[in-house]
């Protein structure tokens, strides 16, 4: 168990930074597949399986191809970046290193007490318990979604249309 | 078991990654990705939270980062056909004058 956790962390953040070095759009989002196969990972570990499988339907399943799509669609598979002067290039990598430093150095030396506050309970990420909250506690939030989708899905078809509306 | 704090590096670690992409990177399908990433990054902390508190509305939340993460990028790449058909090129230094 703690030896799948270490592998999925070390495949994860070297993927991830695939993401970002890769040179074509579509080994980034190949990449990019393979973090979030990672992360559902990490989650079927946390006891979370209702999530992880959303998280392989909507991420690697929907949205990624959604990526695919347009980059096919636009025929992007070509690197064409221009290329930064180095130094600036130094920095960026120096700047990320340096958020990275400060945001682990604020945990590490941070007074936090991070023994679990309850017993450990198993059951809290089956879809049965997930459901009774989610549809006792957050069941207004649950329908604003469903307006977010929709204006999302209208504002998608108008901006993507061409010509006038 | 694993400690919290690995859980809280490993994230850290992602967000980070994500944001170096973001200052580095100057394609914005590569931008979008990143921004993705640093999502996942604190939907996997949110997670890691929710088990060690025994309390699944973290969870919940998970859900709904997922749900407008999702709308997020529709409504984006939407955007950025429609860019594309102005100038034919993804980068993002053809737009600086949106900022004026």
């Amino acid at each position: 168990m703690e030896i799948a956790f270490y592998v999925l962390a070390v495949s994860a953040i070297l993927s991830a930074l695939a993401v970002v070095f890769a040179k074509s759009p579509v080994y980034s989002v190949l990449w990019l597949i393979l973090t979030f196969f990672t992360i559902a990972g990490q989650y079927v570990l946390l006891n979370a399986q209702f999530l992880a499988a959303v998280h392989v339907i909507v991420y690697a399943g929907a949205i990624m191809v959604l990526f695919l799509f347009v980059i096919m669609l636009l025929n992007l598979n070509i690197a064409t970046e221009p290329v930064k002067p180095v130094y600036m290039r130094a920095y960026e990598i120096v700047g990320g290193c340096v958020l990275c430093l400060t945001m682990v150095a604020a945990i590490h030396t941070s007074s936090f007490e991070f023994t679990p506050v309850n017993a450990y309970d198993n059951s809290i990420g089956t879809i049965e318990k997930l459901g009774v909250t989610l549809y006792n506690n957050y069941i207004f939030i649950f329908e604003v979604s469903s307006l977010l989708f929709l204006a999302a899905m209208i504002g998608a078809v108008i901006l993507a249309k061409k010509g006038d509306i | 078991m694993i400690p919290l704090e690995h859980y809280l590096y490993l994230s850290i670690i992602l967000f980070c990654i994500g944001a170096m992409g973001v200052l580095l990177r100057r394609n914005m399908i590569i931008l979008f990705m990143c921004i993705e990433l640093m999502l996942n990054s604190a939907n996997l902390l949110l997670v890691a939270l929710s088990k060690f508190h025994s309390d699944n509305s973290a969870q919940i939340f998970v859900f709904f980062v997922m749900l407008v993460s999702a709308a997020e990028v529709s409504v984006g790449l939407a955007i950025l056909v429609m860019l594309y058909r102005n100038k034919p090129s993804t980068q993002i230094d053809l737009w600086k004058k949106l900022k004026e």
